[in-house]
């Protein structure tokens, strides 16, 4: 039932397009994800339309036939109850919402920015061989930093990524609160300091389209931008060797203070070479020397706080617990992408 | 430790002329503005000899109609306000296109929409909903004032105050440039080191005093004070949703007080409860503002949803249709209020499971609104509809906002949301409900109970323009953010590249001037009326056939409302006493007790606004000073025990006597 009422809506997309009449990407995405989340926002108006339209007529038609004019018109002034009416008034709108609300717990489930993809577009499965890019997107004032671990390489307000690829954003912010959002590939997630969030989507075709800060974050805000192009493998391959090629400094502690100053408007630029742990410790806020990172501090907190826990218990019970938990099982992070010191 | 005394430092904290925005020509001219019509107003009220008749009959009283209408002012100045706010931002955005950078800078954007956003929701919508529940529940419920009156006026000076602390931030110091909810660390003390949030934080707590403590006003007025024979399932309609309102208002403000209270001490005394440092979190603040914010859409609605029953039953000469069904929803929806907050926030990062609950709890809202509206429809459904203004703007209320709430209901659903949320998309929505739902049914509501408060009628031609300018001009000013959202434009932009969505942005702006031109007529529709008010006069208290005890009085009504408590068999409760030929009682009146003004409900507030400038500038004499003295003048004020006083039986006589001529007169 719902893969066809999808499909009936994708019928309307681009009727829903022509209605705005121009450019607008949020329907007609290229990448996966912004597809199908598009399908959604139709699917969704489309089973809504089934109870608007019928209300909309019916106001006008009773605003007009009952008018005080028209005597012809038949009048009720007691009549004030209609179990029937009452059944219908409340189960029409609930019908559509256990509708509208399995639609959205399946894609609410199925499009999760944290859910690995299982396909790249509705008919590809993703090939066996194929595993997702990384890239880490963090937030700065008032600029995007992209650094693609594997490749080594880092860009300031650009983002290239291969075509056909699953694609596994990590999005983090140095100061204040953004969101990372391009709108021809997946929706947006919010880049928070000291937090990651995982957005996985996939680009389905070249293109050549533009990135935002969707969330209010100052002065620089209007001008966070970046370019956005979706390039075939082979682009893509030959796009890092030129960045590694054109060599310059390393993106390492030092450099990576200055760049975190506040600016507006910076520039496209591009580093051959990354600190391996640059990102890890922009997420724990320890690039500054002598600053202890945070994950390692909340551990550090964590076993304080229990060690305190087990004085107060009895000896030998404590010991054995104690020594249990400093056995491992401290909360770590399952995550290959962020490398430990 | 060894920091020199600083006397200056002491007594100014950081208050310096550097705080006067003189650099910047647009605040200067408001200034001067403000300056001048302020003389004018200050001089004329000397001239006449006005200020001992303000004090002793508007400032002081304790009639919640008073206190009502002191409120409205208050909204509709704000309103004014507000609007200029909207203006000065669509007319960035239409001209701020590419090499053009507009008229207005980043610094000075960001402060306008962060002050658009805070005054229409707490000194324009807010004050514009207490002000008329405070006019019309006591009405209503057969009451004689609230259950607290030096309460009640003690909150509205409150409100006052946290509405000129925002006006104050505009000629000292400036406002915040973080967004209406002001979210942590953008608002914290590192990203926002300068006075602006502080004015935010102290206006809101001072006027969120004022809110809750009316807030339980209301409530106990309404479950302890009601007419004998009016149970619940008898109260009018627009009085339940006032009873939600005032439950959820008493159940979300503390939120806010308290969330707005650790960003002041992250601010002030380097706590870190939201910082990015030592264990903060800044999605705990975004969680609890939301926990506030939420519940406060359903506090500005549902007092409009009320008003639309009210009017659409009056014009239909109808009973209203589905009375429980509609109490029920009301109980509803204030109890769902509660559980959708994270759709605010879907993007933070949630799982799938916690996204989709919150998605699916919105949905269920729309239920229970929805039978709203299938009830008013069938109430007009075999009606005689009468289109007066009221019934006007309650049908351009129902088709407005079934798109709003049809876009709304998108919104809920998490993956949509991942591409609308924070565009322009979601900026139409809010105003589609906002306006479409919150400010039309002030509207239906102003020019409804209009004569009852001033006992004469609203002109009828003016308002007529002004509807239609509101009613299409809103839909030529949010039509286009619509699609732009569409195009992935995102909100609070001051400044764009892409030349090609130029026109929507000018279309957006000739909507707005259309609706600029719609308050234009408002407030021409308010003079010519009071320039006509001999001919509009009603003389009769029900100049519109009403259905509820409210009319059952004089317009206005006696400052005791009813000279005897009537007895309610009905929801309709005067239609009920009409049909059953009820005779207004002619003799035999006795004194009726009431409560004395109250010089404190000014003085305590002003002294409030005084200590919170001094916090926002650091001026710790000053706080001190006031602290005591606000401390001081709030037990001395405890000692004043002549609170009360008897409207004695020949002045009742009187004022029934001269009633009852008018209305013979009138037959």
């Amino acid at each position: 039932m719902i893969p066809k009422t999808v499909s009936r809506g994708m019928l309307l997309t681009p009727l829903l397009a022509a209605l705005a009449g121009c450019n607008t990407v949020v329907m007609n995405p290229s990448g996966d994800i912004a597809k199908q989340q598009a399908h959604l926002i139709t699917v969704s108006v489309i089973l809504m339309l089934l109870i608007i339209v019928p209300v909309m007529i019916l106001i006008v038609w009773f605003a007009f036939k009952y008018r005080a004019s028209n005597t012809e018109a038949k009048y009720e002034p007691d009549w004030d109850h209609s179990t029937k009416l009452e059944l219908v008034i409340w189960g029409a709108p609930l019908l559509i919402v256990i509708v509208l609300g399995l639609v959205t717990w399946i894609y609410t489930h199925k499009l999760d920015p944290y859910r690995p993809l299982d396909r790249l577009d509705e008919h590809r499965p993703i090939p066996a061989s194929s595993k997702p890019l990384v890239v880490q997107a963090v937030a700065m004032d008032w600029k995007w930093l992209f650094i693609y671990p594997e490749q080594g390489i880092a860009t300031v307000n650009e983002l290239v990524v291969p075509v056909d690829q699953p694609l596994r954003f990590k999005v983090s912010a140095t100061s204040v609160m953004n969101a990372f959002y391009v709108p021809e590939l997946a929706g947006m997630v919010y880049g928070m300091p000291g937090m990651e969030i995982t957005l996985n989507a996939v680009q389905n075709r070249p293109v050549t389209s533009f990135g935002i800060s969707s969330n209010y974050s100052g002065a620089g805000y209007s001008d966070m931008k970046f370019g956005y192009r979706g390039v075939p493998q082979g682009d893509f391959d030959a796009w890092v060797a030129s960045v590694k090629a054109a060599g310059g400094a390393k993106l390492d502690k030092a450099n990576y203070l200055v760049l975190e100053k506040p600016s507006i408007k910076e520039p496209v630029r591009r580093w051959g070479a990354v600190d391996e742990d640059l990102y890890y410790r922009i997420l724990n806020r320890c690039v500054a020397d002598g600053v202890v990172c945070q994950d390692k501090m909340m551990m550090d907190d964590a076993r304080k706080a229990r060690e305190m826990a087990m004085n107060r218990m009895p000896q030998h019970a404590a010991a054995t617990r104690l020594a249990q938990a400093n056995n491992g099982e401290v909360c770590t992070t399952p995550d290959e992408s962020v490398k430990k010191k | 430790m060894h920091e020199q005394f600083d006397l200056m430092k002491l007594i100014f904290g950081r208050l310096s002329w550097e705080a006067i925005p003189y650099h910047e020509p647009i605040l200067i001219g408001t200034f001067a503005m403000v300056v001048l019509g302020g003389l004018v107003v200050l001089g004329a009220i000397t001239k006449f000899k006005l200020w001992g008749y303000l004090w002793n009959e508007w400032f002081t009283s304790i009639d919640h109609k008073r206190i009502g209408i002191m409120y409205m002012i208050l909204g509709l100045i704000m309103f004014l306000r507000g609007f200029a706010d909207a203006l000065m931002m669509r007319a960035q955005q239409a001209f701020s296109f590419g090499d053009s950078h507009g008229f207005l800078p980043p610094h000075h954007y960001d402060q306008v929409f962060t002050a658009h956003g805070v005054i229409m929701i707490f000194f324009v919508a807010m004050p514009l909903i207490t002000g008329l529940m405070n006019y019309i529940v006591p009405l209503q419920i057969g009451a004689r004032d609230v259950a607290f009156p030096f309460l009640n006026n003690f909150s509205f000076w409150m409100t006052t105050m946290g509405a000129l602390l925002v006006m104050a931030s505009l000629f000292v110091g400036e406002f915040a440039r973080t967004g209406w909810l002001a979210f942590p660390p953008l608002s914290g003390i590192l990203a926002s080191p300068d006075v602006g949030v502080d004015y935010y934080i102290w206006s809101l707590q001072i006027a969120g005093v004022g809110t809750l403590l009316s807030g339980i006003n209301l409530v106990v007025t309404i479950v302890k004070m009601r007419a004998p024979g009016m149970d619940l399932m008898k109260m009018p309609v627009f009085t339940w949703t006032a009873l939600c309102t005032n439950i959820l208002i008493v159940m979300a403000f503390p939120i806010l007080t308290a969330t707005l209270a650790m960003l002041g001490l992250d601010r002030l005394f380097d706590t870190h409860f939201f910082t990015n440092e030592l264990g903060g979190n800044a999605m705990m603040y975004v969680n609890l503002i939301w926990i506030w914010g939420h519940p406060e859409v359903y506090i500005l609605i549902l007092p409009a949803f009320g008003i639309y029953s009210e009017v659409v039953a009056t014009f239909c000469n109808k009973r209203l249709f589905g009375y429980s069904s509609m109490v029920y929803a009301t109980v509803v929806i204030m109890v769902l209020s509660y559980l959708v907050w994270l759709h605010h926030f879907f993007t933070m990062g949630s799982g799938a499971s916690v996204n989709s609950f919150f998605g699916i709890t919105t949905m269920i809202i729309s239920i229970p609104t929805g039978a709203k509206i299938f009830n008013w429809l069938f109430t007009m459904y075999k009606g005689r509809i009468r289109y007066e203004l009221p019934m006007m703007w309650t049908v351009s209320f129902m088709i407005t906002f079934i798109i709003g709430g049809m876009t709304g209901v998108m919104l809920a659903v998490p993956p949509a949301d991942f591409v609308l949320h924070n565009s322009l998309f979601l900026i139409a929505h809010f105003h589609n409900v906002i306006i479409g739902g919150v400010l039309f049914g002030l509207f239906a509501g102003v020019n409804y109970w209009w004569p009852k408060m001033f006992g004469f009628k609203l002109d009828r031609t003016w308002g007529v323009r002004s509807f239609w300018l509101w009613s299409i001009g809103f839909w030529v000013a949010f039509t286009p953010p619509y699609i732009l959202g569409f195009m992935g434009v995102t909100r609070r932009m001051s400044h764009f590249d892409d030349p090609s969505i130029h026109y929507l942005f000018q279309i957006s702006l000739a909507g707005t001037l259309m609706i600029a031109a719609g308050i234009g007529c408002m407030l021409m529709q308010i003079f010519v009326s009071i320039l006509n008010r001999k001919k509009l006069a009603d003389v009769t208290g029900d100049p519109w056939n009403g259905r509820t005890l409210e009319w059952s009085t004089s317009s206005p009504p006696p400052d005791y409302n009813f000279a005897f408590t009537p007895v309610v068999h009905d929801n309709d409760s005067w239609a009920d006493m009409k049909k059953h030929g009820y005779l207004r009682p002619l003799k035999d009146f006795v004194a009726i007790h009431m409560p004395k003004n109250t010089w404190a409900g000014p003085v305590i507030p002003g002294i409030t606004f005084v200590m919170a400038f001094g916090i926002i500038w650091h001026m710790w004499l000053l706080v001190g000073l006031t602290f005591v003295a606000m401390l001081a003048v709030a037990i001395y004020h405890t000692f004043d025990y002549k609170r009360d006083f008897y409207i004695p039986a020949d002045e009742v006589t009187r004022t029934e006597e001269e009633r009852t001529r008018l209305l013979e007169a009138h037959v």
